[in-house]
């Protein structure tokens, strides 16, 4: 029997930036919040001496433990899924206090005005007949005009470093801090790319080119370019995280608790209404009911959908009969295929690639979504094009060019020799979500208290292999302009399929937003249509992937979804949209 | 963007002149202490031998062997021979510093291979297990299981071929066999071949990059020929820098908080 605790206005899954924002915007506001964090407590002190990348990049100390819980993956409907069983592999999802917020690059994008009403557009752009059948392409329900406040909110919290990308629209305001420094590399990416007619810019970072105070009264100190940050907790607190942060500001109030080593498995509810949370407290093994008015779910996209199917919250998504929505529209940067990069050899210059920060680089949009004519492609949406200096760790950096055995003399040899003398070139694009790409509940494999794993069913689309292959040739001529000697293309062929090592961290889809309840789980301010006192946040309100990362727009969704929460305690309820029907 | 420093380019150029006769020698001492351990209770008595040779055989080994260098996973001294003579040649010594030996890479999988990683702690082991080709990951197998059966699996095809342990055959055969392992062209129980060679080859760049205090990376030498600076707290002096910046690598070691 699970021992019941005393009720709280507010009930948070997840401590990640959903959770975080959530959690520091209704503290301030004086409500009674409990966030329920799965993973231990850990903030800086823990990320001094971290430099280690056997225990971070290989062993991936910092991803969720999948000894307790992972996903099973497939392609086709007809098929047995199989378990994802280790993050050596593939690592996806964070865990921990402040989630993947603190081993993130910070790599910062604001998503397109078209992306948020992406169907609409490209009907009235190119008509009906130009989106594949079965591609699930839906409006978001919300403009970009009426997020974007919410993006200056979001930016001015994490202090954003950069400048107006010239090929977007004009922000209503500059961000809060400067670009951050120009690497050799970043030099030549935006040399070669200027003399080719593009518009690089500097890409936004929430890597801090300046010691900031953000509007909460919370200072993020400046950037060492340590270039331990992707993968790795930032020991300088000089990387926007939700624990220097969001979770700062949540604690500062008495009425705010976060509390670790509580893994949710069910949200609680009674005619129609969720009554609070069950979990287990992961030290004892003892099982509480944490019992709240209003219920936030934030523990990314697979715990989101995942905690709505085992509580049975929401339709069901089917993708044989198309109804349904709770599982719908899964889309992701493929680790084997969007996150494919290019690579360019130097025989003559060599740069201090050992150098670097998570979000350093120069980026471009002139392949993306609103600067291309599909009638031309044989694709729909669009790519980012970029160039990073991470810092190439030794054990994760021996490329060679072609030709060059992978192993013995020669590949020692080469493979210390371009050490500093390679580079990468990488596309983003957008990816979009496809009738039979899904989530349900599997039926064989379990996790470690005895409920079903979350079962992924995905196939890639000439879609998915077109667009990556033409960004690829405009890669490889910018790396031509910028003087490489040799040049590497991954290979794609129609057997390129999604697989165990595919999905990312940029996973979306499954509690989507939209208009309709018919095809949407959320409203635009992640408000659940089935069930008022239930709010999901996260990239899994997202109804496809833009070409940019998710983050900057999760934040945004999450502080105008925070609105939506206050409004409704302070009305005494209601669904906060009137729910339209096409 | 100069390079300030030379010794890559010369090196390749010394490349060519390689000289594999010491590594036939370091694996005719293995030819005598493998083959007669193999089947001998004379076993104890091999290991002075063993340390006798290592001054001749091994000039990697700087002074007396680290006390932490014992074998913790491996109970068979003729597997641990095999993982030896493998990762040197997936990382052999030339020009540029040491090879897996010398940089203690064998002892550094040993270790890894004693901890949680090679009992798949961190990873979901529920089966059933489905895949008919599956990785080292999706394998039932652990990551030990995996490395035992594989070393095993080596001296049989070595023994099967040229009649001799793999620590016995030219380096020439060595390759030969390797490279049947990592196209996945030897049949082995439960996994393929190439997956086992590819868990092979990453802990050997493990054992080569990591921070020495794992073992591997003696003496920071794998960070040197890499120029790789290690644990270094800043690099916002130098990375808008367009000439090359060498550094002395600097470990955790002296990087983190001590009392
Ligand atoms: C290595 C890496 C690099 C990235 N780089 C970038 C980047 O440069 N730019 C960008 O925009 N995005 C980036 N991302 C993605 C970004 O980190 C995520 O979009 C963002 O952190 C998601 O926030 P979230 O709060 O929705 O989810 P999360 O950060 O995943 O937080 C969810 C939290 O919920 C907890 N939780 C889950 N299930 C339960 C449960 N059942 N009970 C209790 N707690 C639970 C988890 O432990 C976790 O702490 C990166 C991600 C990774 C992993
Ligand atoms: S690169 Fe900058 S932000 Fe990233 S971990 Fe290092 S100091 Fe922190």
């Amino acid at each position: 029997m699970a021992e019941k605790l005393d009720k709280v206005d507010v009930v948070i899954v997840g401590s990640g930036w959903a959770g975080g924002t959530a959690a520091a915007e209704l503290s301030k506001k004086g409500y009674e919040v409990v966030c329920l964090e799965r993973g231990k407590d850990h903030s800086t002190e823990d990320f001094i001496g971290a430099k280690d990348e056997l225990k971070y990049s290989r062993r991936i100390e910092m991803f969720q433990d999948l000894s307790k819980e992972t996903l099973t993956i497939r392609n086709d409907i007809d098929e047995v899924a199989t378990p994802h069983r280790s993050n050596e592999t593939n690592s996806i999802n964070g865990t921990d206090t402040g989630g993947s917020g603190v081993h993130w690059n910070g790599q910062i994008y604001r998503w397109l005005p078209t992306d948020f009403e992406l169907r609409s557009k490209t009907i009235e752009k190119y008509g009906e007949d130009i989106i594949p059948e079965d591609m699930t392409m839906q409006d978001w329900g919300i403009t970009y005009d009426e997020i974007e406040p919410y993006y200056d909110k979001f930016e001015e919290t994490i202090g954003v470093s950069g400048e107006q990308d010239p090929l977007r629209p004009e922000m209503s305001r500059p961000f809060p801090n400067p670009p951050m420094k120009e690497t050799a590399t970043m030099a030549l990416f935006k040399e070669a790319t200027e003399a080719m007619g593009y518009h690089p810019y500097h890409m936004a970072s929430a890597n801090m080119s300046e010691k900031y105070e953000n509007p909460d009264g919370e200072t993020i100190n400046a950037c060492m370019y340590c270039a331990f940050c992707e993968q790795y907790g930032c020991d300088f607190g000089a990387k926007a995280d939700p624990i220097v942060t969001v979770l700062s500001t949540a604690r500062r109030h008495d009425n705010f608790e976060l509390r670790n080593n509580s893994y949710v498995v069910r949200i609680l509810h009674e005619d129609g209404r969720a009554t609070g949370v069950r979990y287990v407290d992961t030290q004892t093994g003892e099982e509480y009911d944490q019992p709240a008015d209003l219920v936030v779910v934030g523990g990314f996209t697979f715990t989101n959908t995942r905690l709505l199917l085992l509580s049975e919250i929401g339709k069901p998504y089917d993708p044989e009969a198309n109804t349904g929505v709770v599982g719908k529209n899964i889309t992701t940067h493929a680790a084997n295929l969007t996150h494919l990069r290019v690579r360019g050899f130097f025989d003559e210059e060599k740069f201090n690639r050992y150098a670097g920060a998570g979000a350093l680089g120069a980026t471009m949009d002139d392949f993306n979504l609103e600067q291309l004519d599909h009638t031309e492609l044989d694709f729909l949406h669009g790519f980012l094009i970029r160039s990073t200096q991470l810092g190439s760790r030794p054990i994760t950096h021996n490329h060679v060019p072609e030709g060059v055995p992978t192993w013995g003399q020669e590949f020692k040899e080469k493979s210390l020799f371009y050490t500093h003398r390679n580079l990468d070139i990488q596309q983003q694009n957008g990816v979009l979500g496809w009738r039979y790409n899904y989530m349900d509940l599997d039926p064989t494999y379990k996790d470690v208290f005895g409920d079903p794993l979350l079962r992924v069913t995905y196939k890639f689309h000439d879609q998915d292999r077109n667009i990556v292959r033409y960004a690829h040739q405009k890669s490889k001529e910018i790396l031509e302009e910028m003087g490489a000697d040799h040049i590497t293309v991954p290979e794609i062929t129609d057997e390129t399929e999604f697989g165990h090592n595919s999905l990312g961290d940029h996973t979306a889809g499954g509690v989507i937003m939209g208009d309709d309840p018919e095809t949407s789980a959320v409203n635009n301010y992640s408000q659940m249509w089935d069930m008022e006192n239930v709010f999901v946040l996260g990239a899994s309100s997202f109804p496809h992937n833009s070409s940019s990362n998710p983050t900057n727009t999760v934040g945004a969704l999450a502080y105008r979804a925070t609105e939506g929460m206050i409004e409704y305690l302070e009305n005494d309820g209601g669904l906060l949209v009137d729910p339209s029907k096409e | 963007m100069s390079d300030n420093n030379k010794k890559t380019n010369e090196s390749i150029e010394k490349d060519q002149n390689f000289d594999p006769s010491r590594r036939r020698f370091l694996k005719n001492t293995g030819m005598v202490i493998g083959g007669v351990a193999g089947g001998s209770v004379l076993g104890g008595l091999l290991i002075n031998q063993d340390k006798s040779d290592t001054a001749t055989t091994d000039k990697n080994k700087q002074g007396a062997a680290s006390p932490t260098e014992a074998r913790m996973f491996f109970t068979r001294y003729e597997d641990f021979v095999v993982l030896e003579q493998t990762t040197e040649r997936i990382y052999p010594e030339d020009d540029n510093g040491p090879g897996a030996i010398g940089l203690g890479v064998p002892y550094f999988i040993d270790k890894q291979l004693a901890g949680k990683w090679g009992v798949n702690a961190a990873d979901y082991r529920q089966g059933p297990f489905l895949d008919s080709d599956p990785t080292v990951d999706m394998s039932s197998l652990t990551r030990g299981e995996i490395f035992i059966l594989g070393l095993r699996k080596i001296n049989e095809e070595s023994q099967k071929r040229f009649d001799a342990t793999f620590a016995e055959i030219e380096v020439e055969q060595q390759d030969e066999v390797l490279t049947d392992f990592a196209n996945g062209d030897v049949d082995m129980k439960g996994i393929g071949s190439n997956r086992f060679f590819d868990l092979l080859r990453s802990a050997t760049l493990e054992g080569a990059y990591s921070d020495p205090m794992y073992g591997g990376n003696r003496n920071m030498e794998g960070w040197k020929m890499k120029e790789f600076p290690g644990a270094v707290a800043s690099y916002a002096d130098i990375i808008d820098d367009k000439e090359f910046v060498k550094m002395d690598p600097v470990s955790l070691t002296d990087y983190q908080q001590k009392s």
